[in-house]
């Protein structure tokens, strides 16, 4: 095999593709005319739907080499060797140890724990760990060389169970008032144990990374991602480049969710460790299979929740317990454990509140970032526990949540004022209205009454239950606490000599809307044509660092800057010209040349945060959301059909309606997704259901209708009022269909995913005859005599329901029975 | 680089009993299940794959003598298209209606569903609880095998190492009754949690069920018949008494087990209140 020097060129340009002659055939990039409900089209959106989009895996680069990772499969040992079959020929393939790293030997992020290959003499710390990387020129031969090296290991004892994990990622303590004392002072105690699993994040398009050997001895990344300068930092610690040498550009990306958020820096890495040594590029694709196995997940969590509500109804004490499942190594966890901590008491003003929380190590495949980001463990739990509440006080959920609901003044655990923005009960009022709530509720009550009366476990003889469920939630946008200032993001705004205008930022494309909605923002400051602004590529060579794209930021934080900075573009073109900026910008271009504003993030007015005591405003803003599902349970089955679901968010200002309402409709089917069916199964830290025939999300026929009501409580520190909208729904759509599943079973399942299998050992489902115990409802019962009952019945805290049990036996503690 | 494994393509039926005479080949037809398991390096890698999507002989749905006969490259979307098939045997087009999406069911075959043996297979109960014949092929000539026999353990069926599935035979019965269901972990393009067929005659316009059938898939090995459930429902009506009863027999007899998908007691628990509701909807009460 020779191996000729490739010189690094660009992806190659297709021909045009030729298409029927109505067909609509834009390349990437370009601009479609046309607007849907007074909003321009998606940019990237014709593209896509022609099939001419380039991800990662469309774009040729001459001579590129076949990438792929050996991997560990123990969840925890020592690494003796790794063994090279002497009787196979190794000259026409590359392989890279740890070795082969130039710099250091991590994967660069919060902390330095995460090896970018495993060395030898070190530890194996989870299965699918990345350990050595190979190079040929075809798949056929990767393949082969792959089973010619074997990895000689120690096995160490493993801990999977993150209750007995002694290694301690991060915790927090957040107090307010005194809960012991007011717990004590309480007329009723409700208590519980919830437990979230993991979540896959399931992009449409796999992780793919291409890296191509530059002339000065750096490399040029091209791939799926979503934060680019995370991974221009990893690339410049690992390799030892400088600013200019590591590049990195963002190809058409199918989804993130934020599994694109911090696992490509690794998969980057990977490729440019291979591409420097081959001297060619090379093509890391993954495979569904491998990614789903290798690649970061939502955190499971453990939620041990005590509330206390007095004598006239008063939330008094909130007494939260968070126990996060990190995996092996720190990735974003403390960054997600804070952001749970911060949502775990719910939307709702209580005077004493006591969260603890703590993220911990296991020997399983490292946990990162997900839409939500920590909030959909904790919310679920929060929830939970209110409609519990609501069914013990024989109060309606919603009216419970009326008078709870934090109001403008209200106080958050950490001391936040809640001082704008507020929009908890008109996203509650909105959602019920239109979901005819209370009337609905009436009706799936009385059918469960029926029910339950004859004791045939079915109404005229259906066995279908209906029920409907309500959640609300807040999720605060933008980076937790002083992130957004540490920060310090730029965005620039430039009038190009041809008189067009360009916004450069980092922010990325992955089908939320990021390349539609700037130029929006843009032209309506500057008064143009959305046509004539154009948005640079996400490329570390040509835009500025203005931060990672998630955390429902980019709408709120680069939004407000490519603003501000369309503002001073606009001033100093009008000082100029003396004329209006919209009449005057192509001659001062023609005139003047280029001018280019760079804009950096300046605090907003008032917000402040305290790290080291975890006490003041904890996010600029809140987004709030509610959502009203409907549901049908097969009572033979357990099977759940989502039918109906009404979702109201505050986005602060929608920018961009049908792209906002796509947001609100994906998240709620994601959340649904999380609620009833996706569940990963572990065995010996191994992800047993590591391909799309066994991790299942909802199809187009699992799907619910949606309705969408977008509400608008702007923030004034952003200039155009806007505070996200990507994250809120996945927030509040799994408690209000596990709701939902109790009003038409009468079963609470504390446990996600509420599959058939929970549900239906729920309902003391061990035969075909003891279905009549089904659709039994504890607000039958007066207050007292729940509370009787459940002191009566053993204490089963913190079910966590297998089949061939009965969980419906969390307790309802009075104050006294401690 | 050569093509790993090797594909042969016969022209003819002739020419692929042949090449299965001389050496070992995994026939592959549309590929749905083949070609996940070679590309997910699921199991081991065939030696050699037979390529028998274009023998236009085994394609096809006849009804004559008595019976609906298919040929074993008949689609899962031939089959939802074929009149025949929806009058002769609509718990079939069923079945062939969930599985995976509109792209396998354009590529999967009966003869593939039958041959891959999976437990999970959803058209397979069907063909046990309408007594199918299986026709196998190869040099040595042509036999029939009844489903009931067909299938002999974990994706292990009766047929020989050179002998190909050619088309299935189901005896038409215009008295008879099948009934499908399918529980999936969700509505679509989800492989069985638990999979029955459950068949029955009536006779001179009684109500009392003659030659009844009761065949699961998902809880055992194999696609299996219950026969000592089916042996209790034999000559009975279906009454109250009759569902309960032959809920708790089903129960008792399946031995599922846990797995990615589900549990057994899931499983065990569900078939019997499947088996129990499709009894009450057959009796109307």
């Amino acid at each position: 095999m020779t191996i000729r020097t490739p010189t690094p060129r660009g992806p190659v340009r297709s021909a045009p593709a030729r298409s029927a002659p109505d067909a609509l055939v834009v390349p990437p990039g370009e601009i479609t005319t046309g607007h849907a409900r007074g909003a321009p089209l998606r940019r990237e959106g014709p593209a896509k739907l022609t099939g001419v989009a380039k991800y990662a895996d469309d774009l040729v680069f001459p001579g590129a080499w076949y990438g792929g990772t050996v991997r560990s499969t123990e969840a925890h040992a020592r690494l003796d060797a790794i063994e090279l079959d002497p009787g196979f020929d190794w000259s026409g393939v590359v392989v890279v140890s740890a070795a082969d790293i130039p710099g250091d030997n991590v994967v660069s992020l919060i902390s330095d724990d995460q090896p970018v290959l495993v060395p030898v003499g070190g530890e194996i710390r989870h299965h699918a760990e990345p350990v050595a990387l190979l190079a040929a020129p075809d798949r056929g031969m990767l393949r082969e060389a792959r089973q010619r090296l074997t990895l000689r290991t120690t096995p160490l004892p493993a801990v999977f169970d993150p209750l007995q994990s002694g290694e301690v990622f991060a915790h927090f303590d957040i107090r307010r008032g005194d809960v012991e004392a007011a717990l004590a002072g309480a007329e009723l105690v409700v208590e519980g144990i919830y437990r979230v699993g993991h979540q896959e994040q399931l992009y449409i398009e796999n992780q793919a990374m291409i890296a191509v050997p530059r002339d000065d001895g750096g490399v040029a990344v091209h791939g799926s991602l979503q934060c680019p300068y995370y991974i221009h930092k990893a690339l410049k610690r690992a390799l030892l480049l400088d600013d200019r040498r590591a590049r990195v550009v963002q190809t058409e990306t199918g989804g993130g969710f934020g599994g694109k958020e911090e696992y490509p820096s690794m998969i980057a890495l990977h490729a440019a460790l291979l591409a420097l040594k081959c001297k060619r590029p090379v093509r890391m694709i993954y495979e569904r299979h491998e990614d789903i196995a290798a690649t970061t997940k939502r955190h499971p969590a453990i939620v041990t929740y005590r509330s206390g509500v007095d004598r006239e109804g008063h939330l008094i004490a909130q007494d939260i317990e968070v126990v996060m499942d990190g995996g092996a190594y720190t990735t974003l966890t403390p960054v997600v454990l804070s952001r749970g901590t911060l949502h775990a008491g719910g939307p709702y003003a209580c005077e004493n509140v006591r969260i603890r929380s703590r993220a911990v190590a296991t020997n399983t495949p490292p946990n990162g970032a997900f839409r939500g980001f920590g909030a959909p463990q904790v919310e679920f739990a929060a929830e939970m526990q209110v409609n519990r509440i609501a069914e013990v006080l024989k109060v309606s959920p919603l009216e419970l949540r009326r008078r709870w609901v934090y109001q403008r003044g209200d106080v958050t655990p950490t001391g936040q004022v809640l001082r704008e923005s507020v929009a908890g009960e008109e996203v509650l009022l909105r959602a019920t209205e239109a979901a005819e709530y209370e009337r609905v509720r009436e009706r799936t009550a009385g059918a469960r009454a029926r029910r339950g009366a004859d004791g045939s476990g079915r109404e005229g003889g259906d066995r279908t239950a209906s029920g409907i469920g309500l959640a609300l939630g807040w999720h605060g946008a933008g980076f937790t606490g002083s992130g957004e200032v540490h920060l310090a993001s730029i965005a620039s705004v430039e009038l190009t000599a041809d008189g067009r205008i360009a916004v450069l930022t980092a922010s990325t494309e992955m089908g939320q809307g990021t390349k539609t909605i700037f130029p929006q923002l843009a032209a309506a400051e500057l008064g143009v044509p959305v046509e004539d602004v154009d948005i640079a590529p996400q490329d570390t060579g040509i835009v500025p660092d203005s931060g990672p794209t998630v955390a429902s930021r980019t709408a709120m934080v680069v939004g407000g800057l490519v603003i501000k900075a369309c503002r001073r573009l606009r001033e100093e073109v009008e000082a100029r010209t003396g004329r209006p900026f919209a009449e005057a910008y192509r001659d001062d271009a023609r005139d003047h040349g280029p001018t280019r504003v760079d804009q950096q993030f300046e605090p907003y007015p008032g917000v402040q945060f305290d790290d080291a005591t975890y006490s003041g405003d904890a996010y600029p803003a809140f987004g709030w959301a509610a959502c009203v599902a409907e549901v049908d349970v097969d009572l033979d089955t357990g099977e759940v059909a989502v039918r109906n679901v009404v979702a109201a968010d505050d986005v602060g200002r929608v920018i961009h309606p049908v792209l906002a309402e796509g947001q609100v409709e994906g998240g709620t089917l994601q959340a649904i997704g999380y609620a009833t069916i996706e569940e990963i199964k572990l065995e010996d830290g191994r992800y047993l259901n590591d391909r799309l025939a066994t991790y299942l999300i909802p199809t187009a026929l699992d799907a619910p209708r949606i309705t969408s009501i977008l509400v608008e409580a702007p923030f004034s520190g952003a200039p155009h009022g806007a505070k996200g909208v990507g994250e809120l729904p996945m927030d509040v759509g799994a408690p209000a269909v596990v709701d939902a599943i109790h009003d038409a079973t009468g079963v609470w399942i504390h446990d996600l995913p509420a599959s058939p299998e929970r549900i239906l050992a729920a309902l003391g489902a061990t035969g075909p005859t003891s279905s009549s115990s089904a659709g039994r409802s504890r607000s039958d019962k007066d207050v007292e005599g729940a509370v009787d009952a459940a002191m009566d019945a053993p204490i089963e805290v913190g079910t966590d329901p297998l089949p061939t049990e009965r969980t419906d036996a969390q307790p309802f503690r009075a104050p006294t029975d401690r | 680089m050569p093509i790993q494994p090797p594909v042969e393509s016969p022209r003819d039926l002739g020419e692929a009993y042949a090449l299965l005479a001389a050496t070992h080949h995994r026939p592959i037809a549309g590929g749905t299940d083949v070609m996940v398991q070679i590309t997910g390096e699921i199991g081991q890698l065939p030696d050699r794959l037979l390529d028998v999507w274009h023998l236009e002989g085994l394609r096809g749905i006849t009804v004559s003598e008595g019976a609906l006969t298919i040929g074993a490259l008949t689609t899962y979307t031939a089959m939802r298209h074929s009149a025949p098939c929806r009058e002769h045997a609509p718990a079939l087009v069923e079945a062939a209606a969930t599985i995976g999406a509109a792209q396998i069911q354009n590529r999967g075959t009966i003869g593939g569903n039958i041959a891959n043996a999976s437990p999970a297979g959803d058209t397979l109960p069907v063909l046990l609880a309408m007594d199918a014949e299986i026709v196998a092929g190869s040099l040595r000539g042509e036999r029939i095998v009844a489903a009931a026999d067909f299938w002999t353990g974990y994706r292990r069926t009766a047929l020989a190492p050179d002998e190909l599935v050619l088309r299935v035979r189901l005896p038409i019965a215009p008295d008879r009754e099948v009934r499908f269901r399918k529980i999936g972990t969700r509505r679509a393009q989800a492989i069985s949690k638990v999979v029955m067929a459950l068949s029955w005659h009536l006779r001179d316009g009684r109500p009392e069920w003659r030659d009844v059938r009761v065949a699961l898939g998902s809880v055992a090995e194999r696609p299996i018949r219950v026969v000592a459930t089916e042996a209790l429902l034999e000559g009975a009506a279906p009454t109250a008494e009759t569902a309960a009863r032959a809920a708790e027999a089903v129960a008792g007899e399946i031995k599922p087990i846990d797995d990615v998908r589900s549990t057994a007691d899931y499983r065990r628990a569900v078939t019997a209140r499947v088996l129990q509701r499709m009894i009450r909807e057959a009796g109307g009460w």
